[in-house]
């Protein structure tokens, strides 16, 4: 509760800095309404060595809504995703350029503590990637990094985060079993519930239930809507109809461009560009 | 319905010739390994077995040597010319002879153990009930009759049947007496001996120091001293009475051929009656034997006896390597797999890496004793016991030196296998960890490296597999022939890295081709090999299943 009555208080000054900068933008098109900004790209371009894979990417993430982003394979939207927390500094050959604010931070600054950013943003991966751990560990293990949480701290916090990811009646009986004996859709929320363990703002949904079975992914779905009440939520997937489903907002990426961006609803109905509607029509394979 | 027969080059193209090639190529060396280990254990399991002891009557023989008693080793065919240039005599017309070779003993009255015998001079063989082995501390076995016992230098005159209780009762009495001549002259005289030894040394240091004569701690010394010397006074005034007490009893026995001898108890390890013997009382003598052999310490330039302190040296300096070469190993691999710069210069040194272990092992054993025995050793004893100078601590080959050198000899195994279980960690768990927030160096050492240790630890069982087997390297660095004590001991720092000790693989090489009776140590070599492959084995057992469990822990991860 402490972490949002703080965005609360810093919304109006946020809103004031976006809406100078939006008055600024050129690009009518991410106008998003009313919603506080969350994470704001300006002019972002990423190579991979001589291949670019990113073109000049503007975008407003409003806060505490489920922001989508589709387009085909290769589009890269995950790579834009993984830029949000930084998460494409692993690769060597990766250069970027232009701004990623979160908050009204520059998060490329070479003052900022990546480790503390990921702390910000959390990020769930396409796969169930659980650690070889007790599912309690699991989801302790971001608490226990900051640093040392006594017992009852890291009990309630364990507890409020499988509750928030739905998962406690499950699992409550079994919390020093390895992670690894759940089904993927547990360990998928597990993995969730790990994230938001940490209470990030931004949380970073990379195809969360594309490996999943239907019922899982309709509990994963299920999990978005709740989560969306207290975290920006960035969500990358394969399948329309779960865009259509879970976002509020939907951005359409199509060779690295970002092609149009807007409203769920109107996105999915009335396209601006022929592009969009070629894909979401399924025109292109 | 009639089949239709395969041309050979349908044969060829189906793969069936690959699928025979790769089979037999395994059954090859299945049939390789497994026949080794047999023709060892069979070799060296029979060398406890109490053999039943044969008398050949001889042809043509005078008085003296018309009987020859021992145990039957070896039995050949050969050709008669091959006999004949030996300058035996042989019948005319015989192509080829029987022979066979007796381990007549008694070589303080013949001169040697080792006979070979013409079946064609053999009058008749048969196995006397009478007869007993004697197992001695020196001179080896001896062969031949009981006749009765001095005590004192006086024949006891008792009942015939009473003689081998007597025997029996007087072995015990001699194995008491040695047991405790054995703990005043290792542990407690060595104990004195040790303390004086560091009185000394704290003599010289204050003489080093020029501290004037007049201190304090000169008095100290002395009073100390002649503590230590009232103590070794008394010891040694038991231990002279014990072995007083020891010389009392001598057996009387004559050989085959009626030599008389007087055997003192104090030389009998074992008195036995092989021929009188039943079957199972062979199964207890054998377990007996079996047990000597693993606990106790060697006899007779070490052909005889236990190999205790070569089973002790080769698992301490093992573990000593293991203790060192992984933490080694494995930082070296985490550097560079985890923090390097994956260029050039990583590849070569990871080429290096791999060669090293192509290295001969006689080359780490001079680069052992040339860096580390006098480079790093001498140093260490210019600075650190420099009263002790010139006679060396450090500066000469021992444990450390070859456990320092063997771990050298093994770090590429730990490293290869660390980097490959390092790279083998899925990279989505490490994402998972650093999207949480974790530094790399957090990741690295919650996550990366527990799940890494299986491959950790295959590593060290590579490394443990080479190290144990390996000798050449160690004869140069720290392995002699005969330790007169254990590394490990009840005297203070208990475990001692300067010491030199004995190790299995040396052992074997001694006894099989260093020792004067390469014939009577034949059996010992096979031995020692079962058993030091039965260590190797249990060390590496050991480590697998830590392995396994970890193993356990990590399934199921998705790669």
């Amino acid at each position: 509760m402490n972490v949002e009555s703080e965005i609360g208080q810093e919304e109006p000054k946020i809103a004031v800095d976006v809406s100078s900068i939006r008055s600024d933008s050129t690009d009518e098109s991410l106008q998003t309404g009313e919603s506080p900004i969350s994470v704001e790209v300006n002019d972002l371009s990423l190579f991979y060595g001589e291949a670019q894979a990113l073109n000049q990417i503007n975008l407003r993430v409003p806060q505490k809504k489920v922001t989508a982003f589709i387009g085909p394979s290769g589009c890269g939207k995950s790579t834009l995703l993984r830029c949000f927390n930084r998460m494409n500094d692993l690769i060597n050959t990766v250069r970027i350029t232009g701004k990623i604010n979160l908050l009204g931070e520059d998060i490329f600054d070479p003052s900022v503590n990546v480790a503390l950013l990921r702390r910000r943003v959390g990020m769930v991966f396409q796969k169930p990637n659980p650690f070889p751990k007790s599912i309690y560990d699991n989801v302790a293990y971001g608490l226990r990094i900051q640093g040392s949480f006594s017992k009852t701290v890291l009990d309630e916090a364990v507890e409020k985060a499988l509750k928030a990811s739905a998962l406690w009646e499950e699992v409550k009986d079994r919390l020093n079993e390895s992670a690894l004996g759940l089904s993927g859709g547990q360990q998928q929320r597990l993995v969730i519930a790990r994230a938001i363990a940490i209470e990030p703002e931004v949380l970073l949904l990379d195809e969360p239930a594309s490996a999943l079975d239907p019922i899982s992914t309709l509990k994963i779905e299920e999990l978005i809507f709740e989560l969306k009440k207290d975290y920006t939520i960035v969500i990358v997937t394969h399948n329309m109809q779960q865009a259509a489903r879970v976002s509020d907002y939907t951005a359409f990426m199509y060779l690295g461009d970002l092609i149009e961006f807007g409203d769920t609803k109107n996105l999915f109905t009335t396209p601006e560009k022929k592009q969009t509607e070629d894909y979401i029509t399924g025109r292109y394979g | 319905m009639e089949r239709k027969r395969l041309t050979f080059r349908e044969w060829l193209r189906g793969g069936d010739p690959g699928i025979w090639l790769t089979a037999g190529t395994v059954s090859f060396s299945l049939i390789m390994v497994f026949g080794l280990l047999f023709l060892i254990m069979v070799e060296g399991m029979g060398h406890f077995w109490p053999k039943s002891l044969v008398r050949f009557q001889m042809l043509d023989a005078t008085v003296s040597d018309r009987f020859r008693l021992g145990e039957m080793v070896d039995r050949e065919t050969v050709t008669a010319d091959q006999v004949r240039s030996s300058g035996i005599e042989v019948a005319v017309g015989r192509e080829l002879v029987d022979r066979t070779l007796l381990k007549t003993g008694n070589r303080d009255v013949d001169g040697f153990d080792f006979y070979w015998f013409l079946d064609d001079h053999i009058q008749s063989r048969d196995f006397p009930l009478e007869v007993f082995t004697a197992e001695r501390e020196e001179w080896g076995n001896f062969y031949g009759t009981a006749l009765g016992i001095e005590q004192g230098g006086k024949a006891i005159t008792m009942l015939e049947n009473g003689l081998w209780t007597e025997i029996n009762i007087r072995l015990d009495r001699k194995r008491t007496i040695k047991k405790r001549i054995k703990q005043i002259e290792k542990k407690e005289m060595g104990g004195v001996n040790y303390r004086l030894e560091r009185l000394r040394l704290r003599l010289r240091k204050l003489e080093m120091a020029s501290v004037p004569l007049s201190d304090t701690r000169y008095s100290e010394i002395k009073l100390e001293r002649n503590e230590l010397d009232t103590l070794y006074a008394t010891l040694s005034g038991e231990l002279s009475a014990l072995y007083k007490k020891i010389n009392r009893d001598v057996l009387v026995a004559e050989t085959i051929n009626g030599n008389l001898l007087r055997l003192p108890f104090s030389t009998l390890v074992n008195v036995f009656q092989p021929n009188k013997m039943s079957i199972f009382d062979k199964v207890s003598h054998y377990f007996m034997k079996m047990a000597e052999f693993i606990l106790d310490e060697p006899r007779e330039a070490n052909t005889e006896g236990g190999v205790f302190p070569a089973i002790f040296g080769t698992v301490m300096m093992v573990l000593l390597m293991s203790v060192i070469v992984t933490p080694f190993g494995v930082i070296a691999a985490i550097y560079l797999h985890e923090y390097a710069y994956q260029g050039k210069v990583t590849r070569i040194i990871r080429i290096a890496v791999n060669n090293l272990a192509g290295v001969p092992s006689i080359v780490y054993g001079v680069f052992g004793l040339g860096f580390f025995v006098y480079i790093v050793g001498g140093s260490i004893d210019k600075l650190l016991f420099p009263a002790l100078l010139p006679a060396p601590t450090f500066g000469t080959p021992g444990l450390l030196w070859s456990s320092l050198t063997l771990a050298l000899l093994t770090v590429p195994v730990v490293i290869v296998a660390t980097e490959e279980g390092l790279s083998r960690i899925p990279k989505n768990i490490r994402e998972g960890s650093l999207a949480l927030g974790a530094t790399k160096a957090e990741t690295l050492w919650r996550t990366v490296l527990p799940m890494a240790t299986p491959a950790m630890i295959t590593g060290l069982i590579l490394a443990v597999a080479r190290a144990a087997g390996e000798v050449a390297p160690l004869m140069m660095v720290g392995v002699v022939k005969l330790a007169p004590s254990l590394p490990l001991d009840g005297n203070f720092p208990y475990l001692h890295l300067d010491q030199k000790f004995m190790h299995l693989g040396f052992h074997i090489y001694d006894v099989g081709f260093q020792s004067p009776n390469v014939e009577a140590a034949r059996p010992l070599v096979y031995a020692t090999s079962m058993l030091l492959i039965v260590i190797i084995v249990a060390l590496n057992l050991t480590a697998i299943v830590v392995r396994n469990r970890l193993r356990e822990k990590y399934d199921g991860i998705d790669t």
